[in-house]
Order: structure tokens, then C-alpha cells, then sequence
């Protein structure tokens, strides 16, 4: 079985990189991206990002399938990128290199 | 030419005499011995916001939190209706009572009793002690009299706080006062959906808690969380607050809504991933309808209001955003130049997988901007320390910022005060 529903295929090369639980992993996955793919990324979830949010919406958000999740957490990882590609052009926030501020809690899914 | 009405005596800062329109100084922020002064005349005798009532949900749920400003680790517990806090003490050989791997680190779970590590000494969740190991072999013990050691603890509209003084010279109630109780009503407790980050920080407390009273500051450090042609914009007006209160040692500042809506602005102004997920840097655009929200949420009656961020003397602040969400900043100090940064936004539980991704989205931007707050000011406590200056302009819009470092001065000599002598 595929990672993410059928429907969104062009994802499905992605989904291992990108469909994480937790922000602490899609952040550790920004940062050690480069800007070749996070673009790539940035490129292929754009233009789906609207449909796949109303596909998981047709889905109970507490009791989502497994393909669902993925592509859940894989807008999330959108959201998270969009301002290394859109604004830094660059993985990290500038000029807080020396800095961190990690996420301890968080709803799931 | 000011874009809001300013008081009748010609600014925000001269409506209230006390504070002056003076150079300052910010020696208060580089001194060991201040530092010394301050944990004394203020976080032992300040109340201290330490958690949420949904944490503790049931009789037997607890948190420890690690409280180096105090010199110590609490237990917070809920006992039935109650709330109770306690040193995270052992009262046979000084253990520290609960902790898992590192007994530097926080726990949380739900306990019917806390069992000592080291020699099994057992204690209730109201703080007595229930269990002592080979109890016979003792000389005289008074097992009643050695229960934990209880520290001040009340509720808050679901905040806990807690007071380290031996007797709190104010109730909770009368220590926030009347502008943060105006908060009352609003629904904390239905936004029980929580993201929560945490960092260290190499500021002092102060320098750090300073770029949270004021946005002057956010056309620079975070204008650039827009795309181009808006941070130019966003550079050119600079920033005004339609309305500030202090009532000491607390105060407040409201921004104002934008009335651009920003679906509505052309699109190559607003960033592509916002367009596609209908969110972004104030949360979703649809927003959270709360019903009707208590009228101190937004004490200037500012329309329309975008976001009230009320500061907690001494380290604690609750921001309301306008679109239905709030969010809290939290300063601990570790020493005189170092603190502990955390910050929880706060939603109602998402329903749909939409409304899941809007609150995600406002959770990154928040780190975003935390990021660059937290290291800039970093920057700011080097330049300080260098003790090259110590005199240093204010404006109008950075009246929080003199009113805070007063409230510690205050506060401080106050606490001189009544021990001169001693």
C-alpha cells in the first residue's frame, strides 16, 4: 500500500521524508534539507495542498486511516517549509543561527 | 503624526508622571547582586503562574516543575477539587521526591501517592506523610509532622499560580487587580488544544520580557515575515498601539485589527502556502467564534482590535488574538543573565482536518517569531554588558518597557525597605 491515498500520487515520492508525526522530526528534516528539496517539496504540495486538505476532511480528524495521516502531516511539513522557500530562502530563520525553541507538546494527530 | 489619540497630557508615557520621560538605565539587568535582590523581593514574594487546570485533569494528577529562581522543584497537584503545591522534597533525607532518568527534569502523570526513590517514604497527594519504611526502627517520629512542605498555591480563570512567600501579603485575587480579573469570562478552558515550546536563552530576564511589552520593535524584527513589498510598507509606517494601561506592577497593550482583509489584498502581497491553507501569521483567517468575549479582553474598546497582550508582573503574559486563539510567554530566570523562554499557543480542539492545519500554521509562525525575538535579544544583553553605556532613550511606544523595569525597582525597595536593619 502506498503511503498516501492514490488520488495524490505525485506526493507519494515524498511521503517518507515528509509525512513525520511530530514537529521536533519535520524541523530536524527542514533544517537538514537542502534548498533543492525543500523546493522540490515546496513545488509538489502547493498546488495540491487545497485538495488534500478537504480530502482528510472527509475523515473523522481522531480516527483518520493510516493515508489520510500522511498527507495530513505532510501539509504540515508544508506550512513548516513555507518560510524557508518563500521568504529566508534558506533552511533556518536568519540571523537566529545561535538559537533554538523546540516544540515539547502538541495535538495529534 | 500619531495614528491614534494619545491621552490628554500628550503621550502614554505622561499619563502616568511616575514614570518620567527620562534616559534609562538598565544596570538592573547585567548585576549578580540585583539578581540576588530580585529572586529575594520578587519571585519569593510575587505569585508565579506555573500551569494550566487541564494538566491536572483528575485527583491524582500531577506536574513538577523545576523552579531554579526559587531554588527548587515543585509538585502541583490536584486532591479532589483542590489544587496543592509542594517543595519536591523528601522529608526522611532531602531526595528529590519525583523524577524519572534525570532528577533535574520535569514529569507529569498521575500518582495516588508519592513514593520516595531512595528509602520508599510514601506521601499522600494532600501532602501527608502515609509510609514510612520500618517506621519501628526510628526514635520518636511524628509521622504527622512530617508531611511535605506545602507552598501557596491558587486558581486563576484555570491558571495556577504559586507564592514562595511564608504569607503571601496579597491574595491572588487582590494581587492581579481589576484590569487582569477584566479577563475573567473569556473561555481558557475550552482551549484545551496546546502547543508548547520551550528554549534557553542567554539574556536576563528583564532585557528578554522587554521585546514582549512593546511591538516598536516588530517592523524590524519580524517585518520581514511578509513578503517584500509589505515589510517596505509595514518598515515605512512604523508601529503604534491605539491603547496602553498600566496598573501596576501589570499592564497591558492593544494593537489594532487590520482592516484589510487579507484575502481580500492581491495575492502577490500574500504568501502562497497562506493563500493554499487560508491561514497564517494571525492564525486562520476564518478564525475561532467564541461567542461574546468579556469587554476587559479589549479594555480601550479598540475597533477594530486585533490583540491584547496582558503582562503578568513578574514574568508571565497572556496575548488574546482577535481571530480566537491565545498564547502565553513565560520568563524564568537561571541567573542573572540566562533564562528558561516558554511559550504555549492555545486553540480550541481542532474538529476538522482544516481547522488542524489553520492552528499549525499559526503555531509555526509563532516559533518563527520566537526565534528571532530569542536570538536578537541575546544580542541586546552582549551590548548591555559591555558596560560601555548605561543610559538609554525610551520612546512613547516602549511605555511598558520603562514601567516594567520600575515595577522591579519598586519592588525591590520595597523589600530593602523592610529589611533595613535586620
Amino acid at each position: 500500500m502506498t503511503m498516501v491515498p492514490a488520488e495524490f500520487e505525485e506526493l507519494e515520492p515524498f511521503a517518507e521524508r515528509w509525512a513525520l508525526a511530530t514537529e521536533r522530526e519535520r524541523w530536524e528534516a527542514r533544517l537538514s534539507s537542502t534548498m533543492d528539496e525543500l523546493q522540490a517539496f515546496y513545488d509538489v504540495m502547493l498546488p495540491r495542498c487545497t485538495d488534500a486538505m478537504a480530502y482528510c476532511d472527509q475523515f473523522p480528524l481522531h480516527d483518520m486511516p493510516e493515508q489520510p495521516v500522511n498527507l495530513l502531516r505532510m501539509i504540515y511539513s508544508f506550512v513548516l517549509i513555507s518560510f524557508a522557500v518563500e521568504l529566508w530562502r534558506q533552511p533556518h530563520v536568519p540571523d537566529t543561527g545561535a538559537t533554538s525553541y523546540d516544540r515539547v507538546s502538541e495535538p495529534q494527530p | 503624526m500619531a495614528r491614534y489619540t494619545k491621552p490628554a497630557e500628550g503621550s502614554w508615557t505622561e499619563h502616568y508622571p511616575e514614570l518620567g520621560t527620562d534616559m534609562v538605565s538598565y544596570g538592573d539587568s547585567t548585576s549578580e547582586e540585583f539578581y540576588k535582590l530580585e529572586v529575594e523581593a520578587i519571585f519569593k514574594r510575587a505569585w508565579l503562574q506555573v500551569g494550566r487546570l487541564e494538566e491536572i485533569p483528575r485527583s491524582g494528577s500531577y506536574f513538577t516543575k523545576e523552579i531554579k529562581v526559587a531554588n527548587t522543584s515543585i509538585i502541583v497537584v490536584r486532591d479532589g477539587e483542590d489544587v496543592r503545591a509542594f517543595h519536591n522534597i523528601c522529608r526522611h533525607r532531602g531526595n528529590r521526591l519525583m523524577w524519572n532518568e534525570d532528577p533535574r527534569g520535569e514529569i507529569s502523570g498521575n500518582a495516588r501517592m508519592f513514593t520516595c526513590k531512595y528509602h520508599g517514604w510514601g506521601f499522600g497527594i494532600d501532602g501527608s506523610c502515609v509510609n514510612i519504611q520500618q517506621e519501628d526502627e526510628f526514635f520518636d517520629i511524628k509521622k504527622g509532622e512530617l508531611g511535605l512542605v506545602p507552598v501557596h498555591c491558587d486558581v486563576w480563570a484555570g491558571f495556577i499560580f504559586v507564592n514562595f512567600a511564608n504569607e503571601p501579603s496579597q491574595s491572588l485575587r487582590d494581587f492581579l487587580g481589576p484590569m487582569i480579573l477584566g479577563m475573567e469570562g473569556y473561555p481558557f478552558e475550552k482551549m484545551t488544544d496546546k502547543y508548547g515550546f520551550r528554549t534557553e536563552v542567554g539574556a536576563n530576564w528583564k532585557i528578554f520580557s522587554d521585546a514582549f511589552q512593546e511591538f516598536y520593535h516588530a517592523p524590524w524584527v519580524h517585518g520581514t515575515q511578509h513578503m517584500p513589498p509589505v515589510t517596505a510598507q509595514i518598515r515605512e509606517m512604523g508601529y503604534e498601539a491605539p491603547y496602553y494601561a498600566v496598573e501596576s506592577p501589570h499592564a497591558v497593550v492593544t494593537t489594532a485589527g487590520s482592516v484589510h482583509r487579507i484575502w481580500e489584498m492581491p495575492s502577490e502581497l500574500v504568501k502562497p502556502s497562506d493563500i493554499a491553507t487560508k491561514s497564517g501569521l494571525f492564525g486562520p483567517w476564518e478564525g475561532t467564534d467564541l461567542g461574546e468575549l468579556p469587554a476587559g479582553i479589549n479594555p480601550g474598546g479598540i475597533e477594530p482590535w486585533g490583540l491584547s497582550s496582558f503582562q503578568f508582573f513578574p514574568n508571565f503574559a497572556i496575548l488574546i488574538w482577535e481571530a480566537g486563539w491565545y498564547n502565553t510567554h513565560q520568563f524564568w530566570p537561571t541567573s542573572h543573565n540566562s533564562l528558561v523562554f516558554e511559550g504555549n499557543v492555545y486553540c480550541t480542539p481542532s474538529t476538522t482536518a482544516t481547522e488542524r492545519v489553520g492552528r499549525e500554521s499559526a503555531a509555526v509562525t509563532f516559533k518563527e517569531y520566537s526565534l528571532q525575538d530569542a536570538n536578537t535579544l541575546e544580542a541586546t544583553q552582549m551590548g548591555i554588558e559591555a558596560g560601555v553605556i548605561d543610559s538609554w532613550p525610551l520612546n512613547d511606544q516602549e511605555v511598558l518597557v520603562r514601567h516594567f523595569h520600575k515595577a522591579v525597582a519598586d519592588w525591590v525597595k520595597q523589600y530593602q525597605g523592610e529589611h533595613e536593619g535586620v
